[in-house]
């Protein structure tokens, strides 16, 4: 039996940028920042739940030849990659937070719906990233 | 030279992404492009080789996708649905509609109820489709251009 997600990856373009965006201006925290060689192992997290990291990967040597890399460097920009969801205690009151810290590229303002409050942004790169504050029957219901 | 593309991609999904927000505006061409820095001929083009159709087919296919979202969760008429997703008349509406889903807006409402999935799902799963053979080869935001002027 699978017990918990433990990493889950996203390409992005650059990792020092990557990592100043998501712990800087989106708040998460970093997690493991481990270089091998030329190889950096980077993660980040929400801060205080360590069970669970996102892993920052840059297209290229040596797990993609460069005509791959390029290729998913223009799909990353395309905004045409997965990206991550995240939950919130508080949508409207983050949505300002990451205005104040200069964040600008929202795809969606914070929009209320029967389970809950969502909002929607973009990494600087272009993955799309969605927070939500579940409603009430919703956290009831994954209690 | 990669770094120019990827910039460049960039951009214009920073503008479609304007046109996901505010698609109830009347939005004209010249202002979606400035989202991009680019002047309105070379956008269109290049937006359409990027995304793989013009802005303006863009946009109607997310003011289309909007209507039918409200045609399935709310009571609100047609007419009011037209105005609400930013189209100007109500023929345009009923023509643009037709032209993508196949049906007429009142047809579509009464063989859809709602559809639980979360809503970044339905806003980007439910889009409608491209037409088979469809050209789009217009470059201009049509009607929503007229409307912008005051």
């Amino acid at each position: 039996m699978i017990t918990r997600l433990n990493v889950a990856s996203i390409y992005v373009l650059d990792k020092e940028e990557a990592l100043d965006f998501y712990v800087n201006k989106l708040g998460l925290e970093k997690g493991n920042d481990v270089r091998q060689g030329d190889y950096r192992w980077l993660t980040i997290r929400v801060p205080g739940q360590p069970g669970t990291e996102v892993s920052l990967e840059q297209p290229g040597s040596p797990l993609h030849d460069e005509a791959t890399a390029a290729q998913l460097r223009e799909l990353i920009t395309k905004g045409a990659l997965g990206g991550l969801v995240f939950i919130t205690d508080d949508a409207r009151g983050l949505y300002e937070e990451l205005k104040s810290r200069g964040v600008t590229d929202f795809t969606q303002e914070p929009t209320d719906h029967f389970y809950g409050t969502d909002m929607g942004v973009r990494d600087p790169f272009g993955n799309p990233i969605r927070i939500l504050q579940q409603g009430k029957a919703a956290q009831k219901a994954t209690a | 030279m990669t770094r120019e593309v990827e910039d460049f991609n960039r951009r214009l999904l920073r503008a479609r992404d304007a046109m996901d927000r505010a698609y109830a505006e009347p939005l004209d061409v010249r202002t979606v492009a400035a989202v991009a820095h680019v002047s309105p001929a070379h956008f269109s083009r290049s937006f359409r080789s990027v995304f793989g159709e013009t802005p303006h087919r863009y946009l109607q296919r997310r003011r289309v996708e909007r209507s039918m979202f409200l045609l399935r969760e709310t009571e609100r008429s047609v007419t009011d649905i037209c105005f609400d997703v930013g189209f100007t008349s109500l023929g345009a509406f009923s023509r643009t509609f037709h032209e993508i889903v196949g049906e007429p807006p009142s047809i579509y409402r009464q063989g859809h109820g709602p559809i639980v999935a979360p809503h970044c799902v339905q806003l980007a799963a439910m889009r409608p489709r491209m037409a088979a053979g469809e050209t789009a080869q217009s470059s201009s935001f049509g009607e929503a251009i007229s409307a912008s002027v005051p």
